[in-house]
């Protein structure tokens, strides 16, 4: 299943993060895909906002994993751009986190499609040339993220 | 004494002999930049993998250039984060059996404090107050050190580091790796009023750094001009990236400055070997009358010289750690 939706500016996409968080659950997995400057870590942001949690969010490229909490629960953010092989995430060991007492965000998830329980939900981003409009779409098998998607574009 | 140093944070596997917090009896970077190159990255599995195979290597190495033997070795010190989790575990295994066997103290160093400590380590002179602009792979954080020597950050990036925004432009622009060498020469021969980018932050009255913005800017630049097609600009795009990170690094140091009233400013961090910033830095510092002060190539890129100078001043103020302590990949600068 499909819904598709846009953001005109990086804050509409940060705030549609903030919706979509109140509705999380720990093991709650998100596996992000789009290019370079499409706005996941923006949406990641927005993520942590609205679970409350405080401090910054950046960029994971370095750190692979960054951990955040302090919130409605923790927030696990990943990002596997730099990384090649199935082992690698084992070696990080990424199932402590996936199937742990927090919700789990993967930037460039796409890279390690066999990781993703079929209850994860995916988000495309697509950047337009020149804009700073974004085409989102949330894809699912899980008919619970339908509900959750719907009520966080309302 | 003399203090073992050993570093594995990212992609340098490295050991050094320190005397007395001062002197560098060694210092081995076993660089792995050239194995990293065709990944357009560091990899962090193979970082770890090649800390593996290194670290003995590099201690003895290091043991061996100080003209020393493992039972000179007064304390060990070891960078505890943050960093890549499993680069920083190598390091620290190492250091705990070091320490255990030797029986001396084992010390848990912030590698970003030690990124400015490096600074004192050249220049003996140096005394805070001052300023410190930390840029690097992972890292852009401005902060101030009280006369005390206490560091207080001011302020990071809110999304991308100075380092990784070369990186990933340099990549996008398929440019040699690593990114930030590459766009430094490439600017040093364009014209930055040529391709004009925003200057993110720069009036807002706070520390904050953002990058993610610019990398977007030169996608949408780059993407407008390929489909005109017109030849990309490589020289002047990188000389008009340049200038945008640049800009706000020297503003919003100097800003910090002039608020907390120091006369020196540090640079520290992989990227504080940018020509560029390093240049923009001084003629601004300069203009003011404020001493910069920038530490060689050797001692801005990760090393163990710095690790094992600043463990010296943790030993002294009794901060050891024991044989359960762990590495920790998030360890902020200042709590």
């Amino acid at each position: 299943m499909q819904i598709r939706t846009e953001t005109q500016t990086p804050a509409e996409t940060g705030a549609l993060g903030a919706r979509l968080a109140s509705f999380l659950r720990p093991g709650d997995i998100i596996n992000l895909s789009g290019d370079l400057g499409a706005g996941k870590t923006r949406f990641v942001q927005g993520l942590a906002e609205g679970l409350g949690i405080r401090g910054q969010v950046t960029s994971p490229t370095y750190a692979i994993i960054k951990e955040y909490r302090g919130g409605a629960m923790p927030l696990y953010h990943f990002d596997v751009y730099r990384l090649d092989r199935l082992m690698d995430l084992i070696d990080l060991g990424y199932e402590d986190y996936f199937f742990g007492d927090g919700a789990t965000v993967v930037e460039w998830g796409d890279k390690f499609k066999e990781v993703f329980p079929s209850s994860a939900l995916t988000l495309e981003l697509i950047r337009h040339d020149a804009t700073d409009k974004r085409d989102l779409t949330f894809v699912f098998s899980d008919i619970r993220w339908q509900a959750v998607v719907e009520a966080a574009l309302r | 004494m003399l203090i073992l140093g050993v570093e594995t944070s990212c992609d340098e596997t490295s050991a050094s002999v320190v005397e007395d917090g001062a002197i560098v009896r060694s210092n081995v970077i076993s660089s792995q930049v050239e194995f990293h190159r065709p990944y357009g990255g560091v990899v962090p599995e193979v970082a770890s993998r090649k800390h593996l195979e290194l670290i003995n290597p590099v201690i003895e190495e290091s043991l061996a250039e100080a003209g020393v033997g493992f039972e000179d070795i007064g304390a060990v010190a070891v960078t505890i984060g943050p960093g890549l989790i499993g680069a920083l575990l190598v390091g620290l295994a190492a250091a705990k059996a070091i320490a255990y066997t030797l029986d001396v103290p084992l010390i848990g160093v912030n590698h970003l404090e030690a990124h400015i400590r490096a600074n004192f380590l050249e220049d003996p002179a140096l005394r805070p107050p001052l300023v410190a602009l930390l840029v690097s792979g992972g890292h852009t954080i401005l902060a101030v050190m009280d006369e005390s020597g206490r560091l207080t950050t001011l302020g990071e990036t809110l999304d991308d580091a100075a380092g990784e925004a070369y990186d990933k432009i340099a990549r996008f622009l398929g440019l040699a790796y690593p990114g930030g060498p590459e766009i430094d020469r490439l600017a040093a021969l364009g014209d930055a009023k040529k391709v004009i980018l925003p200057r993110a932050m720069i009036d807002r009255d706070d520390y904050a750094f953002s990058l993610s913005g610019l990398k977007t800017a030169v996608l949408n630049y780059v993407s407008k001009l390929e489909k005109q097609g017109q030849e990309i600009p490589l020289n002047d795009l990188a000389a008009g990236f340049q200038a945008a990170v640049i800009d706000v690094q020297v503003a919003k140091t100097m800003r910090a400055a002039k608020e907390y009233g120091v006369k020196n400013i540090v640079l520290a961090g992989g990227v504080a070997a940018n020509a560029g910033l390093r240049a923009a830095l001084k003629e601004a510092a300069d203009e003011k009358g404020i001493k910069l002060n920038a530490p060689t190539l050797e001692l801005c890129t990760d090393n163990a010289a710095m690790i094992a100078s600043l463990g010296y001043e943790y030993l002294k103020e009794g901060k050891t750690i024991d044989m359960t302590a762990n590495s920790d990949a998030n360890l902020p600068l200042s709590s």
